[in-house]
């Protein structure tokens, strides 16, 4: 099933949720919505699903418009943040609801809505807890029997909501590649929405990253990562340092840093701003001949393989601390300790020009 | 599970600063246990005491007389009509009110208020000035030879209004902290309205429901205000439960009158028990599956 989004807009009162949205699923694929709190992704799911109409704007699932289509006849799956079991009814019958619920012709028989649900129950590896209520499970069984709730009419797409937002660290991380294994076996067409990059990042096939109703960047994982379309989308995603400079005719300034910006061949000394990874940071006790930043340690953080520093900058460079990450044999090489002066220079670096340092990214 | 303590501290008295000192407890214990007496369990004890004070025979003989059991049949009816149009409607305005926005919804929540602030006479008046001979549409009432005042009808009516908040406003709250999510799943996996409002809706408010029901039914049974003013006191005709303990009051009939008395009052104790039991229930599904 594809699902296509054309000029999607919806306002709530003065906010607007939605605007103008385009974005085309592709079958059988994992779509992230990504985004912080506010940014329309959880309305942009909705309006998919057809809990919320759109103001202006079409939903085409299979290149047919559904945007006046209710929500039984989209054949939908929807799992909700806070599962919305049916507190009421024991697990099986949650599950058998959406067949039980059928019209008398379509509807399958007893014992055909046994075996589906007990199937289905397997799938999500729960089917000793079949005769128990909502209430007496844990939040992470409660919503994988959310997800074998939605499953169980067959839906052609399935729309997930922050499905391991009110979960804790632990379970969120094993429900997470449990999504990821369900998806490669039954390849149906996922969208889910959620806050956490690292979610996103690990799970989905394609990332949408939002912000304000608008879409800021659709890539793979590491498009978006490696390639951020622009600050907002550099910022939200994973740690990174913020510096500040001036570009001029194809080369950019970074206090005495000079690095190479052909791309910008045509500007006249403009201020910019830069994007490095913490990862992309070389650090270094000497200045062998090649331009860099001088810096001194303030913080040294050596836990694991990656030892992470906090540098503070000689200049204005950079408004906050510089966070630099090296490898432990590199650490030891340089045999660095708290106080100590370096030299650090980006291995990579994004140019930004014109921007303002927070706010009014467009 | 057996319940076995974790930690068995050594047996220092630990004081929990909320905790006031037994002088202070006993002091307002038996304060609060006396007011209840002598205001609510003397004058309950009372109704019974005088009720029976010339024996069975004719306690059972002044409930048993035709304007007695005209009487309890009138109240009967009443909460009858009352009780399930009011379960209707207040589904209905609570549906509407915890699970939409719309224009006008706090104006409908003060409407639904309106007969707790009201005095239950001024409702009855207002039913006067509208049905009455006198009133609005009185004449054209005459002419078709229907009355509304003075009659059944006009007190069914004065019963619905003064236990119109009840159910609805029992049901408000509860459904407003249970969401509507439950109900947006139901339609999506294919439930249409009714099935919706039937597997998903009604059983998530059962209890609440049940619990308004009972405080409807109890007020429907027991109101006099609305009632006396529609009413005309018509023995055998229009009088209910209430008001017929009135008439017979009035008449220096006490015995009868505290005998009819001790059936309404059977009526509270009734609704008391139903109350506590149901009130667990409410409490147990408000809290049941809210993001636990």
């Amino acid at each position: 099933m594809t699902i296509e989004i054309h000029d999607l807009s919806k306002q709530f009162g003065s906010f607007t949720a939605l605007n103008d949205i385009n974005l085309k699923v592709n079958p059988g694929e994992l779509l992230a919505l990504l985004g912080p709190s506010g940014s329309g992704k959880t309305t942009l799911l909705r309006v998919i699903a057809g809990l919320e109409t759109a103001d202006s704007g079409q939903v085409l699932f299979n290149e047919e418009d559904s945007t006046d289509k209710h929500i039984r006849d989209r054949h939908v799956g929807f799992v909700f943040q806070h599962y919305a079991l049916f507190r009421n009814m024991t697990i099986f019958e949650n599950v058998a609801f959406g067949l039980r619920v059928r019209p008398r012709k379509q509807r399958p028989n007893a014992p055909e809505i046994n075996h589906r649900v007990t199937e289905l129950l397997q799938l999500v590896q729960l089917d000793w807890l079949a005769d128990r209520y909502p209430h007496q499970l844990s939040g992470g069984q409660r919503q994988r029997i959310a997800l074998a709730r939605a499953l169980a009419v067959e839906p052609s797409v399935l729309l997930l909501d922050e499905p391991f937002g009110a979960l804790d660290a632990k379970v969120r991380k094993e429900l997470r590649a449990w999504l990821r294994k369900l998806h490669d076996d039954m390849h149906i067409t996922s969208v889910f929405v959620t806050h956490d990059q690292e979610e996103a990042l690990e799970v989905a096939d394609r990332i949408v990253v939002m912000n304000r109703g608008r879409i800021e960047q659709i890539g793979t994982p590491d498009e978006v990562y490696e390639k951020p379309a622009n600050p907002f989308v550099y910022e939200f995603l994973g740690h990174v340092n913020l510096f500040h400079g001036r570009v001029h005719q194809g080369h950019a300034w970074i206090g005495d840093l000079e690095v190479d910006a052909p791309e910008y061949s045509e500007a006249e000394d403009l201020s910019a701003i830069a994007y490095v990874r913490p990862h992309d940071i070389e650090v270094d006790r000497t200045l062998n001949g090649e331009p860099a930043l001088a810096a001194h340690i303030v913080h040294i953080l050596a836990i694991g393989p990656v030892v992470r520093l906090e540098l503070a900058g000689k200049d204005n460079q950079s408004t906050n601390s510089i966070y630099a990450e090296i490898s432990k044999e590199r650490f030891r090489e340089l045999q660095l300790a708290r106080g100590d002066q370096v030299f650090i220079k980006p291995r990579k670096l994004d140019l930004f020009p014109n921007h303002a340092q927070n706010g009014s990214i467009h | 599970m057996t319940a076995v303590p974790l930690l068995q501290t050594s047996p220092a008295p630990h004081k929990v600063v909320t905790q006031e000192s037994p002088w202070a407890r006993w002091t307002l214990i038996l304060l609060a246990l006396s007011f209840l007496s002598l205001f609510l369990l003397l004058p309950l004890v009372a109704v019974f005491f005088e009720a029976l004070r010339k024996g069975w025979e004719v306690y059972l003989a002044a409930i048993t007389e035709p304007d007695a059991l005209a009487a309890i049949r009138l109240t009967l009816i009443a909460a009858a009509i009352a009780v399930p149009l009011n379960l209707i409607f207040g589904i209905a305005a609570a549906w509407a009110i915890a699970k939409f926005e719309f224009r006008g919804k706090s104006i409908l929540t003060s409407l639904i208020d309106l007969p707790f602030s009201v005095s239950p006479v001024v409702a009855g008046l207002i039913y006067v000035l509208i049905f009455g001979l006198q009133g609005w549409i009185g004449p054209w009432l005459r002419e078709h030879d229907l009355s509304i005042i003075f009659a059944v009808p006009g007190i069914v009516l004065a019963t619905i209004f003064v236990t119109v908040p009840f159910i609805a406003r029992e049901l408000i709250p509860l459904m407003q902290a249970q969401g509507s999510e439950e109900e947006e799943a139901a339609i999506i996996l294919g439930a249409s309205g009714w099935q919706t409002l039937w597997y998903v809706t009604l059983p998530n408010i059962k209890w609440g429901l049940l619990y308004g029901t009972i405080l409807c039914n109890a007020r429907a049974m027991g109101e006099f205000g609305a009632v006396s003013v529609v009413s005309g006191h018509i023995r055998g005709l229009t009088n209910t439960l209430s008001l017929h303990v009135e008439i017979l009051y009035n008449e220096y009939n006490f015995v009868a009158a505290f005998a009819v008395a001790s059936l309404l009052a059977l009526l509270a104790l009734i609704t008391l028990v139903l109350k506590t039991l149901v009130e667990a229930k409410v409490a147990q599904q408000t809290s049941r599956g809210n993001h636990s």
